[in-house]
């Protein structure tokens, strides 16, 4: 069973990533798409970050006991935690519910009224018209998304910690300067284009086989979130091994 | 002329069409009829390539459409149209974009031509104002009459109709039955229809085939039906009394 979804799945990837018919007609698909999933989605992104980083702060200058170690850690913990592990993957496990359900709820449509079968009679590569350009503007937008995901954090971590004293602005700019680490940034990044492939492949998947009517299409946007919140967790183990 | 040879399709284990041939000709208007779960949709998605034949020929002009591959197609995709049921018009485009999607995607024209080309087909369906307008905001006789338009923006030779009467009042039915039959005629283009209206297939059927349990079961003129013999036929003709007191009435 696996197997069968995995193959069936890769099949469709491969027809979707042929080269297309008419660049300038996609080109106008994928801009939709950029909005749709980009602009679309700055909202929860930046109320969601402000809150981590806030939580983050907060939690870790209650578990820092120790008088030996200075505060200024609790910016630079919120600084790394943000951009390794909470802005890519919380992130993207919004966006599977947000931008997921709606790519397989809205080719799930798309399905079951014909659109698609009236797509393949005009002659037109329909994965590729249909998944292609949710899936580039997917890889350009969730990233962009995951770096503002990044500064909100940072900031709503500030924030808490003056609201609640358990850390001054000066000490937690002190942590943010300190020791920064490149690689943290690079598989931060790694992992928001993975997961953002997962998404919108995942999701494209889902509402390309759907069979049937409306309430199969709602099962289909389910699916979509539920086996791309799994996979996003599982590709996060992988990338964090091979990565650090 | 479309002409199909000996076409079998099973799902799985199911035999859904068993051998069924026949020669569909330009300028005419030819009515596949059939009970419920027959095989109408079957035959129309294999020919269209919607679903592949499992063994037989789908014959385009003499070109064989079954046994070519998703590219060696789209020159024949690009001279067939197509009504679907639901009319399945794409709900994110205005009904302009729908009817110009095809234009846009295959064809190098300016926009002007385009444009010209859209109005055209539009008013063709005697629609008008409402290329800004959505599908979701049409009536289901205004969405066939646009899903008429978009199969036939590309000018085809070939034009097939699930079910184009479905879910309509007997009067749109009607003046969709005629657009049918109109364009067939002024374009001369090989028509095929899938239906289970009966009035259709007095009014503009020229050439109708019966299809019952997957079989060819009987093929002639809409003349020929009233005077069948074929007792699965007329138990579909005559399914409705009404039916069959109106044409008795009328002694024809
Ligand atoms: N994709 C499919 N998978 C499996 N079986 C199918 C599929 N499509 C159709 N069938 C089966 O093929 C048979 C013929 O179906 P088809 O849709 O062609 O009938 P139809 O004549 O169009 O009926 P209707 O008038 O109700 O539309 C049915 O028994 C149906 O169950
Ligand atoms: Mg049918």
């Amino acid at each position: 069973m696996l197997f069968y979804h995995l193959g069936k799945y890769v099949l469709l990837m491969k027809a979707s990533l042929k080269r297309p018919e008419k660049w300038s007609f996609y080109w106008k698909e994928i801009i939709r798409e950029m909005v749709s999933i980009g602009v679309g989605s700055v909202g929860i992104i930046s109320i969601i970050s402000i809150f981590m980083g806030a939580v983050t702060t907060v939690q870790t200058a209650f578990q820092l006991v120790s008088n030996l170690i200075p505060l200024s850690v609790i910016g630079q913990i919120t600084r790394d935690n943000s951009i390794l592990e909470l802005s890519p993957t919380i992130g993207a496990l919004v966006l599977a519910g947000k931008t997921g359900s709606n790519i397989a709820s809205q080719i799930g449509t798309m399905r079951v009224t014909e659109q698609i079968d009236a797509l393949e009679v005009m002659g037109v590569n329909s994965p590729g018209y249909l998944i292609l350009p949710k899936i580039i503007a997917g890889i350009t937008m969730i990233p962009m998304l995951v770096i503002v995901s990044v500064f909100l954090s940072i900031l709503g971590g500030m924030i808490a910690g003056n609201l609640s004293g358990a850390v001054t602005q000066s000490e937690y700019i002190t942590g943010l300067q300190a020791d920064f680490k490149t690689i943290l940034l690079t598989a931060g990044m790694v992992k928001a284009i993975v997961y953002a492939f997962i998404i919108t492949s995942v999701s494209s998947y889902q509402g390309f086989y759907t069979e049937g009517g409306a309430l199969e299409v709602g099962e289909s946007s389910t699916r979509a979130v539920v086996v791309s919140c799994i996979l996003i967790l599982f590709a996060d183990y992988i990338i964090a091994q091979l990565l650090l | 002329m479309i002409e199909i040879k000996d076409i079998y399709k099973s799902f799985d284990d199911k035999q859904v069409l068993k051998g069924i041939t026949s020669t569909f000709k330009e300028g005419s208007c030819n009515l596949i009829i059939g009970a419920s779960g027959s095989g109408k949709t079957t035959l129309i998605k294999c020919m269209v390539g919607l679903h592949e034949v499992d063994s037989g020929e789908i014959l385009y002009n003499d070109r064989d459409f079954a046994n070519l591959d998703f590219h060696e197609r789209i020159p024949i995709r690009k001279e067939i149209g197509m009504l679907f049921q639901g009319s399945a018009l794409f709900d994110s485009l205005t009904v302009q974009e729908n009817v110009m999607f095809s234009l846009n995607m295959f064809t190098e024209m300016p926009n002007s031509e385009k444009l010209d080309r859209v109005n055209f087909c539009l008013s063709r369906v005697n629609l008008e104002n409402v290329n800004k307008k959505f599908p979701a905001e049409l009536s289901g006789g205004m969405k066939k009459r646009v899903g008429i338009a978009r199969a036939i923006a590309m000018q085809p030779k070939y034009l097939y109709c699930d079910e184009p009467n479905s879910g309509l009042d007997p009067k749109t039915s009607i003046v969709i039955d005629n657009l049918i039959k109109e364009i067939t005629e002024e374009y001369n283009i090989t028509t095929i229809v899938n239906t289970h209206d009966m009035n259709s297939v007095m009014e503009i059927g020229d050439n109708i085939l019966f299809l019952h349990k997957g079989e060819k079961w009987w093929e002639g003129s809409s003349k020929d039906i009233r005077h069948t013999h074929n007792k699965e036929l007329n138990d579909f003709v005559f399914a409705s009394k009404f039916f069959k007191e109106a044409m008795e009435s009328n002694n024809l």
